[in-house]
């Protein structure tokens, strides 16, 4: 079955670099009217593009081999449908399904630069602060550094991919699909709940998702706001008293953290643990929330389904 | 005893109790707002009460339990760099911590649901403890029991390279437990409460006394090992004893706490430096100094970036470590000195 996905990728590649061919034929063809009549410098053809560090890229044509070594770029690149152009990913990538048969890389921190050299990737997609880069570009290959840490990263990441893979329609459509699914999933959250205080709890120790991070930022799109200000950060580590002086209206984590919180010191004082205005995701799930790819919508929506379903609060919003 | 030594020690005594005192007081008023008594609060009662007093309790006890094992360490190894970690009890620990952590992703990969369910239930605290012991367990059987110090050492130092290097693979396929596991690795006083308190006060309880009564034969031991036995001390129990006490310690305070830095370390030189003194008072003033020093990091971890935390064993490194530098430099300028 894995040969069969994998040749089907083949097949697809092989098309998709047919048509492009085809494709630069054509513009080979009108560039040289262009160039007899002196009009165009030769570099028109090439895919020009400035990436996350400031750098400018060039390739003469879309990419077909692509190795992505983060899993919201790896979303991104599936998105755009061009899910058949990836040749390998990052260790992580798990969506969609048809990228979990891929060879495996490594980490972003670990990747394994032998098998990613050996695959001849015309680019490789990856994160910033990584000493990977680097050496990857001694390696002779090409390195797209994108940030992924806020909306406006996901969107500006989509435009980039959009033009690297001559998909920009396409990424246009993804922002706007996620724009829409933003806007629905803020018409669903219950009136009761809005402008309500959210804790959305990352890790135990306790770290939170700050109004900062990207999951802020979708809480915000939701109507909701959060206990933790921008001021501290994207993801602070707090004292756990504070939740306890902030009383959060709704509490959010994985579902397990969720079930535990009663018995941290004075945690069973929290009004959301007793009044049951808790979202308990499952890990699976849990991923999707915080991963800043195209599946933001996909995300908030997940959030508001849990808001709409919690019991209506005790005498109304704050 | 010479008079000045005596005094020497009771100073530090009074020393440790006055500053054990006040770090307590600031304890209970620093807090989520910095440092402020939430009076006039409607729920100030609560915030000390269950937050800020098992949590300020619950630090003490915690450097009291590794001040403990690191001078039974460094008694028991004759070495001034042993730690209580040295046994393989951090690695066993964190590995445990890892394995629960990552249960749910396991289940995926191979691990049958039986163990899953088991590893759930367990829960991080008894499987840190559960792991700590299963270290030092380990290097015991790896080094043939207590006789010989420098295969148990060797064997100690290999186990935690081991179990560390699982914990790592663990990591690998698990990604989700990496923030956890590092929480664990830089310990955290954050989530004490009073059952926390009641373990580790019990643990404090159930180490203390036989290490005390066992100190006679540490200090028969740093004599030399024919000495030692020249004197009649049965050796290989009074050592496999010591590693018994010490895991004990070590295992109770990391499951409430994670791997706390260098309190276990720092806190009997600092005794050493002091008060020099039989083994009996420097395993005692080690707890003391122990208590007090993590205390102190615990109090700076929540009120100098409040409302956020900064992890405490950074500051147990920078706090302890920092003092013991500035020590050595001293003594090391007067020694100078006093030559020229």
């Amino acid at each position: 079955m894995r040969v069969g996905v994998a040749a089907a990728w083949r097949a697809l590649a092989a098309r998709e670099a047919a048509t492009r061919t085809g494709r630069r034929a054509v513009h080979r063809l009108g560039l040289g009217l262009l160039l007899g009549l002196g009009l165009l410098p030769a570099a028109l053809a090439d895919i020009v593009l400035r990436d996350d560090r400031g750098r400018e890229l060039r390739w003469p044509a879309p990419p077909v081999r692509i190795v992505s070594l983060l899993p919201s770029l790896t979303e991104g690149v599936c998105a755009l449908g061009a899910c058949a152009r990836l040749v390998g990913t990052d260790r992580y990538a798990d969506w969609p399904a048809e990228v979990r048969a891929l060879p495996k890389l490594g980490g972003l921190e670990d990747p394994q630069l032998e098998a990613v050299v050996a695959l001849r990737p015309e680019v490789v997609l990856a994160a910033p602060s990584t000493r990977v880069t680097e050496r990857l570009e001694a390696l002779g290959l090409k390195v797209l550094v994108l940030e992924s840490q806020t909306h406006a990263d996901v969107r500006r990441a989509l435009g980039v991919l959009g033009r690297l893979l001559d998909r920009e329609a396409e990424a246009a459509r993804t922002w706007a699909a996620i724009e829409a699914d933003l806007r629905r999933a803020a018409a669903r959250v219950p009136a009761a709940r809005r402008g309500q205080r959210v804790y959305f709890e990352v890790e135990s120790a306790p770290y939170a998702a700050g109004a900062g991070s990207f999951i802020g930022e979708t809480l915000a799109r939701l109507g909701l706001g959060n206990v933790v200000p921008a001021e501290l950060g994207p993801f602070p580590r707090l004292n756990p008293e504070y939740l306890v002086r902030a009383q959060p209206d709704i509490v959010m984590a994985v579902r397990r953290e969720v079930e535990a919180m009663p018995r941290r010191p004075g945690w069973q004082h929290l009004r959301a643990l007793q009044t049951g205005a808790t979202c308990g995701f499952e890990p699976a799930r849990y991923e999707l929330l915080v991963r800043p790819g195209p599946r933001l919508g996909e995300a908030a929506l997940l959030l508001a389904d849990c808001l709409a379903g919690l019991p209506p609060p005790a005498g109304g919003a704050r | 005893m010479p008079e000045p030594e005596r005094r020497r020690r009771i100073r530090l005594a009074a020393a440790l109790a006055l500053l054990s005192a006040l770090l307590g007081l600031a304890g209970l008023g620093a807090g989520s707002g910095g440092w402020a008594w939430p009076f006039g609060e409607a729920d100030a009662a609560l915030v000390v009460g269950e937050i800020r007093a098992p949590r300020t309790l619950g630090a003490w006890l915690v450097g009291a339990l590794l001040g403990l094992a690191g001078a039974v360490a460094q008694g028991l190894f004759r070495n001034p760099l042993a730690d209580p970690y040295l046994l393989g009890s951090a690695s066993g620990a964190s590995l445990a911590v890892v394995l629960v952590l990552a249960a749910g992703t396991l289940a995926g990969q191979g691990l049958d649901l039986a163990t899953v369910d088991l590893l759930l239930r367990t829960g991080l605290v008894a499987a840190a403890f559960a792991g700590a012991l299963a270290g030092v367990l380990l290097a015991l059987a790896l080094a043939a029991g207590a006789q010989q110090t420098l295969r148990l050492l060797l064997a100690g130092v290999v186990v935690g390279v081991v179990l560390g290097a699982v914990a790592d693979l663990v990591t690998l396929a698990a990604p989700e437990a990496l923030r956890g596991r590092q929480v664990f690795l830089l310990g955290s006083t954050g989530l004490l409460g009073w059952p926390a308190v009641t373990l580790l006060a019990a643990g404090l309880l159930l180490a203390l006394p036989p290490s005390w009564r066992l100190a006679r034969g540490l200090d028969a031991l740093a004599l030399g090992e024919d000495t030692a036995r020249s004197l009649g001390l049965p050796i290989a129990r009074l050592r496999l004893g010591l590693v018994s006490l010490m895991a004990l310690a070590t295992g109770v305070a990391v499951s409430q706490a994670g791997l706390v830095a260098f309190v276990g370390l720092v806190a009997p030189h600092l005794v050493r430096r002091f008060a020099p003194a039989p083994q009996g008072y420097t395993l005692v003033a080690s707890a003391a100094t122990g208590g007090t020093l993590l205390l102190a990091a615990d109090v700076l971890a929540r009120s100098l970036i409040a409302p956020q935390e900064l992890p405490v064993g950074v500051l147990t490194a920078l706090l302890g470590g920092g003092y013991l530098l500035w020590l050595l430099h001293r003594r090391a300028a007067a020694a100078l000195g006093g030559r020229l």
